[in-house]
């Protein structure tokens, strides 16, 4: 089991049962308020769950923090071509393993989820998108989807209200950019990965054509709770418009790594300090990129700061995925960079010419840099490149690259001049790990 | 859609409508955004981030290609903020562009060259090393160099939207992302070029042409195709008085960007080894080269002799040739031989259409009516394989209007793949299928309907009565196989038809002998073969008869010539020729191929040797004869001249025509042939799909 021994500082709802005897199984959850809020909803108007949504103030937790009822009510109930539920885990942002343990945990949960969302927007098929390299959790979701079926959870006149709802698993085949929500759509259509135009948005024209839900796995899990105990108790855990707990993948150097879930708004230091246990080996902490590698980094006396959607834009940055890099004060930022855009010159799909070409060239120039090879003028060469990128890119894949690029060397910019004139890497002897 | 909305662009206040999208209303206003991946016609992409524009309320600039109007819309096009972005766009695209512009086909013509030069992006910051893959060869005429490719998607584009043939895709991620062919190392597909023609760099070329010179150095001649009948412009690049290029970049001419294989490639003919450049003379039974006073002497003299005798003459005369040498030929053989035994190898039966629409106005479809009306229907034809431009233009119909199209054929075709319905019926017996689907087609406000050489005589008639009795409009297109076929039967190149359709009685002459008639008789003294090759179908009956062949190649007619006069191709010369829909365009001369001359040049030599009372004739002045005297040829004379397509309306056909269905057939040719002609042209022939098959789709 991936997951880490809890903290005390926690407010486990949507891990509530991790930890338990056969948490994934149907008996488990059922003994545990399982499918309580889908019999509720049963008895809602469509209406209704959308409004207790609204009101929970869940925002989307795949990165971009949407509102989720808001984007549930866009969807055109009266439209006569059929509705779909698609939930997105192909967790793919680096620093992000949140999803993963909810689904090998708690896989009901976000099946009742799903069926919550089916009965919202009058939907009846549901396709859980994982990600390639999640295959054991493949086994896991497909044998969630075979109890329900059995219970009589899934299926034709599910409780006898009706209600009819399928679910199916669909595997991803190892692009990062299917995490983006139109290229999720074209590759579960089985198509190559790459966007699509946009507007029109998947709520109104998503997989195949037709109107369709689309969430992160964490969003959906957060539905059963929303419906069983009312959107305002959600909402009310966290902050003003950022309802609810969050599940916080914090890893890097620090001494107990782990996903620990706690209430939107929780201070980021105490995060560091109190739940993870500090930074190991007695370091300094020197930045930490607070939500995956697409967020702008923060410099360690950034780092006082509510984690919530809001605070964090207004810091400039982003909550993103949850995903909490920590790093000390041996980390060589200029290194952080070049790994940073590896992955990014990597994922590209490719489609387009800022993303495709910028990320390429940037990796070629970081790894010159670091190698000592860099030149002066070059430092504002890494972060004009970046800009050129950002906002002119055909999907947000290339804003995650250019975003923590303009910020490491903004707040890092006597590091990338301490690598100039062949010098060494200044940190090289103290950092672990290799690019 | 139809509300219309006023933004500002650049300062400029422009009408639209609603919906439209910026990067046309800019154009349509005279901004010029510019734009790689977007092409007027296709599937939309944002890929290429060149046309991002500064609109005021937007957060960040956008891209005009995928942006729709709306009331307004204040709009910035070449701001600062956007100049430096454009810029930024093709420093990234030439970091891994080769820029091996001195030696690219492309340069000169090249889009992003352009670019470059308007945004002043030509000095780069990339100091990195370039990725590289060697280039590839797809096919004898497509070659793909992935570096120079800027991954616009065009060509996977037209080729899947354009000619639903699919040949191309994309492969592998990043910048690693390639174009590649449908059997993964090599091309089976139409071998049309238009992907490479659409690339806006060099990343595809053409193994004809690739490598032979700049195209600033050519001389760029736009003249009409002289293969299949559809007459679609063709602009040939000249260098060094040799026809090295074909295309039609320009988008003038009927047929926009479109062109087949044959229309973009198969000009090598006019250079071919076998070309004939000398007259020939049987000596002892032998051809011999000879010169060509001496050749149009004896020719001449025999058919003076002849004609004095009052002897038997035949005569049979081109699908290629132009209008105006047609014409003059029926007058020179009515007037001149004093004989109506004139005909041409019909390939599909135009008589009788004429006759069956007995003067009808509109009652034919030009080619413009294929991607404009609602609805159309395939008789008895391959439209892909045999007609490439009207399966494109009722393909283009059907992806951008939704035209339904119904299908009639003895077995698959490409139109399958859209037709609302398709009927499979053995070839003469469509008009049963055609009757079965009545109920469908009287339900379309409009219909065009296209018909093979298997619909002919009686069956045209049966035809367009089922089609009048559909209560719609409806227009026709009789299908024929050449350049000139159509004109060939306008100009009267027929035993009992004079020009425009009026019959021979008229003048007060018996009609002559049909082709078969000529070929079968015994007591024929001359046969005088214009363009054509009856004798590889047909052994010629008379032993003794006096055969003169005016042709470009040492044909099987040919070969049993006694005077062979080596002739000019429709690409070196000047007149006109009418498509299958009745389209008349002006020829222009590309090249010159010294020792030979065009028929019109002949014939007024001839003339002159036999002291008749007409010729030399000039292509401009047979023109305007023909606008004074053939029925429906009317037509303005500066809009031809001008590079326009005039449709024809022949008036005739009042009186009874006596069908003759028998001597109707057509050649059958596929993509990947085009008759004799075609067997010169080495392109057609290397591709790995010629010579292809009707039907197998």
């Amino acid at each position: 089991m991936l997951y880490n021994e809890p903290s005390p500082l926690e407010v486990r709802l949507l891990t509530r049962r991790f930890g338990l005897p056969n948490s994934a199984s149907i008996e488990t959850y059922l003994a545990t308020e399982g499918y309580v809020a889908f019999r509720k909803a049963l008895q809602m108007s469509p209406e209704q769950i959308i409004e207790e949504v609204k009101i929970s103030n869940l925002r989307g937790r795949g990165g971009a923090g949407f509102p989720t009822g808001l984007k549930w009510s866009f969807v055109p109930r009266q439209s006569p071509k059929p509705k779909f539920v698609v939930v997105n885990a192909d967790e793919g942002e680096p620093g992000t393993c949140k999803d993963r343990v909810l689904m090998e945990n708690d896989p009901h949960q976000l099946l009742e989820g799903m069926l919550i969302a089916g009965l919202a927007v009058g939907a009846h098929t549901g396709y859980i998108y994982i990600r390639g390299e999640y295959r054991y959790l493949i086994e896991i979701m497909d044998r969630a989807i075979e109890e329900a079926y059995q219970h009589g959870y899934l299926g034709k006149n599910i409780l006898g209200s009706g209600f009819d709802f399928d679910v199916y698993t669909h595997t991803g085949a190892g692009s990062y950019e299917c995490g983006e929500e139109s290229a999720l759509l074209e590759s579960l259509e089985g198509k190559r990965g790459i966007p699509r135009i946009r507007p029109p948005f998947p709520a109104v024209v998503g997989a195949f054509q037709c109107p369709t839900v689309l969430n992160n796995v964490e969003t959906f899990c957060a539905i059963p709770a929303i419906i069983r105990d009312g959107g305002a108790a959600f909402a009310a855990l966290g902050t003003p418009k950022n309802g609810g707990t969050r599940l916080f993948a914090i890893s890097g150097h620090v001494n107990r790594p782990g996903v620990y879930e706690l209430p939107m708004g929780f201070n980021l230091l105490r995060m560091i300090h109190e739940v993870a246990g500090g930074i190991r080996n007695g370091k300094k902490l020197k930045a930490v990129i607070p939500g995956g590698t697409s967020c702008p980094v923060l410099k360690a006396e950034e780092c006082d700061i509510p984690m919530d959607f809001d605070s964090l834009a207004r810091a400039k940055s982003m909550l993103g995925s949850g995903g909490v890099i920590v790093m000390d004060e041996d980390t060589c930022m200029v290194k952080v960079a070049l790994r940073i855009m590896k992955f990014y010159a990597h994922e590209s799909c490719g489609w387009c010419v800022p993303c495709r070409e910028g990320t390429l060239w940037l990796k070629k120039l970081l790894t010159r840099f670091h190698e000592g090879q860099g030149r002066r003028s070059e430092i504002d060469l890494i972060g004009g490149l970046a800009r050129n990128m950002l906002g002119r890119t055909f999907c947000p894949l290339g804003d995650a690259a250019a975003m923590p690029t303009i910020s490491l060397v903004e707040k890092f910019y006597e590091e990338f001049e301490a690598h100039l004139d062949g010098k060494p890497c200044p940190y090289e002897i103290k950092t672990a790990v290799r690019v | 859609m139809a509300d219309r909305v006023k933004l500002q662009i650049d300062g400029k206040t422009v009408e639209a409508p609603a919906g439209a999208l910026l990067i046309n209303v800019a154009r349509q206003a005279g901004i010029d955004i510019p734009a790689f991946c977007y092409y007027d016609g296709l599937a939309l992409q944002a890929a290429c981030r060149m046309c991002l524009v500064e609109v005021e309320k937007a957060p960040k600039l956008l891209a005009a290609c995928t942006l729709p109007v709306t009331d307004g819309m204040v709009v910035r096009t070449e701001t600062a903020q956007v100049r430096e972005a454009r810029k930024a766009m093709l420093e990234f695209l030439l970091t891994n562009h080769p820029l091996d512009c001195p030696v690219c086909d492309k340069g000169g013509e090249c889009e992003l060259q352009d670019a470059v030069f308007r945004y002043g992006a030509g000095e780069s910051r990339f100091t990195e090393e370039k990725l590289h893959v060697p280039e590839a060869q797809w096919s004898p005429v497509v070659y793909y160099d992935a570096p120079r490719c800027i991954l616009c998607y065009r060509c996977v584009r037209i080729c899947d939207e354009g000619l639903g043939v699919r040949a191309l895709g994309v492969v592998n991620r990043g910048a690693t992302t390639e174009i590649a062919p449908n059997r993964g190392d090599h091309l089976e597909c139409d071998e049309c070029g238009m992907c490479i023609d659409i690339c806006p760099v060099g990343a595809l070329t053409s193994g004809i042409y690739r490598y032979k010179t700049r195209p600033w150095e050519m001389k760029h001649v736009g003249t009409i195709c002289t293969h299949c009948g559809d007459g679609c412009k063709t602009t040939l690049g000249v260098y060094g008085g040799q026809i090295i290029r074909g295309n039609n970049r320009d988008r003038s001419g009927i047929n926009d960007e479109f062109l087949c294989i044959k229309g973009r490639y198969a000009f090598d003919f006019v250079h071919h080894p076998d070309r004939l450049r000398t007259p020939l003379v049987r000596r002892n039974g032998q051809l011999v080269e000879t010169s060509w006073a001496e050749a149009l002497d004896l020719v001449a003299r025999k058919f003076s002799e002849v004609k004095a005798r009052g002897r038997k003459f035949g005569v049979i005369g081109s699908n290629r040739t132009t209008n105006e040498e047609n014409y003059v030929l029926q007058t020179f053989v009515r007037q001149g031989l004093g004989t109506n035994n004139l005909d041409h190898h019909r390939t599909g039966d135009v008589v009788s259409l004429v006759a069956a629409l007995a003067g009808r106005q509109g009652a034919l479809a030009a080619s413009a009516d294929l991607y404009q009306r609602k609805a159309a229907l395939i008789v008895a034809a391959d439209l892909a394989q045999q007609h490439p431009l009207l399966a494109f233009l009722l393909r283009a119909n059907w992806r951008h209007h939704q035209a339904r199209v119904y299908v009639v054929t003895p077995g698959p075709v490409r139109e399958d793949s859209y037709a609302v319905r398709s009927v499979r019926a053995p070839s003469g017996e469509e008009l049963a299928a055609v009757e079965s689907l009545r109920d469908a087609l009287a339900a379309e406000p409009e219909l065009v309907i296209l018909f093979g050489d298997s619909v002919k005589g009686e069956r045209v008639r049966r035809l367009v009565e089922f089609g009048d009795s559909l209560g719609i409009s409806v227009q026709y297109v009789c299908l024929l196989d050449y350049s000139n076929s159509r004109g060939a039967a306008d100009m009267g190149v027929l035993p009992d038809l004079l020009p425009g359709y009026a019959p021979v009685e008229a003048s007060g002459a018996p009609p002559g002998l049909t082709l078969p008639e000529m070929l079968d008789a015994p007591d024929l003294d001359v046969l005088w073969v214009i363009g054509a090759n009856p004798l590889a179908r047909r052994a010629l009956t008379s032993k003794e008869a006096f055969v003169v062949v005016q042709d470009l190649f040492l044909t099987e007619t040919a070969a049993r010539a006694d005077v062979i006069l080596p002739a000019a191709s429709a690409y070196e010369k000047t007149g006109t020729v009418t498509n299958t829909c009745g389209e008349v365009q002006r020829l222009r001369k590309a090249v010159e191929i010294p020792g030979t001359k065009s028929d019109l040049e002949i014939f007024g030599l001839l003339a002159r040797r036999m002291g008749l009372p007409f010729g030399p004739w000039r292509p401009e002045e047979v023109w305007e004869e023909i606008r004074a005297n053939v029925s429906g040829y009317n037509v303005p004379s500066a809009l031809l001249a001008a590079g326009g397509a005039f449709p024809t309306f022949p008036a005739s056909g009042l009186h009874s025509v006596r069908p003759k269905p028998e001597l109707i057939r057509s050649a059958g040719d596929t993509l990947f042939t085009s008759g004799t002609l075609g067997r010169y042209c080495k392109t057609l022939s290397s591709v790995r799909e010629a010579p292809g098959t009707l039907y197998r789709s």
